[in-house]
């Protein structure tokens, strides 16, 4: 798994590549609490490149949109969802909680 | 039938998917069935490494394949703690932001992939057998 963040003026963008398992979900996670000890709280998490994603990554995004979202001070979206991933996310009842983008761009736009 | 034979880390996590998705991939299972089975055993491995081993680094994990004409089943045993299914509830996949729970995915999307999940304890051997039908 790869990570890379950029640092925009509205938002983070964190690009995810390979696999989130219980192996790598731990990297993904201090990642996000970098940010979000910066109390940074608006996140597009780009999943263009992600191949592959556990319950351990998934219980990641769900514990991460519950601190965004907590005291309405920011939130999660989810750009570029892989055909597989959204099924996963499907499955776990997950797709309501996140508002989807087609693209990066207009994931941060909406920020 | 091929077995091959893991440590129990969450490092082998990753070999573990190769090898059982090149086997599903060789049986004849689509990208989409394939996809299945690589997030069931990617999970049930998980599993026995966090509940049945308590940690990393325990015990080992066995792998087996078996390719049939109309499926595909892969048998994961460890020595790990007996695991009883009843215990495990299903996730309320419905309930709002605040009150999802943290746990009891894995198993749900085990079952949910996979169209047997069978477990068999005895003598100290854990055997869990998952069957994807390739109609």
């Amino acid at each position: 798994m790869e990570i890379e963040n950029t640092q925009f003026k509205h938002c983070d963008l964190i690009k995810v590549t390979g696999r989130v398992d219980s192996s790598t979900a731990p990297r993904l996670a201090e990642a996000i609490n970098n940010i979000l000890d910066a109390g940074r709280f608006k996140i597009v998490l780009d999943l263009t490149k992600l191949e592959f994603i556990s319950s351990a990554g998934l219980r990641v995004l769900i514990s991460t949109q519950k601190t965004c979202k907590r005291y309405n001070r920011g939130e999660v979206v989810i750009a570029g969802m892989p055909e597989y991933i959204k099924s996963v996310f499907d499955l776990a009842g997950f797709t309501p909680l996140f508002r989807l983008f087609d693209d990066s761009i207009s994931a941060v736009g909406y920020f | 039938m091929p077995t091959m034979i893991f440590p129990g880390n969450y490092e082998s996590l990753e070999k573990i998917a190769e090898f059982v998705t090149a086997e599903a991939r060789a049986s004849g299972l689509n990208r989409t069935q394939v996809f299945a089975v690589e997030t069931a055993v990617d999970e049930a491995c998980s599993n026995i490494i966090e509940h049945a081993y308590g940690g990393e680094g325990i015990g080992d994990i066995h792998c087996t394949t078996i390719s049939e004409p109309e499926r595909f089943t892969i048998v994961l045993e460890d020595h790990g703690r007996g695991f009883d299914p009843a215990t495990v509830p299903d996730p309320d996949l419905s309930a709002p932001l605040r009150d999802r729970k943290s746990h009891g995915l894995g198993f749900y999307m085990m079952c949910q992939w996979m169209d047997e999940v069978r477990f068999d304890f005895h003598e100290n051997r854990n055997r869990l057998t998952m069957v994807k039908l390739k109609a």
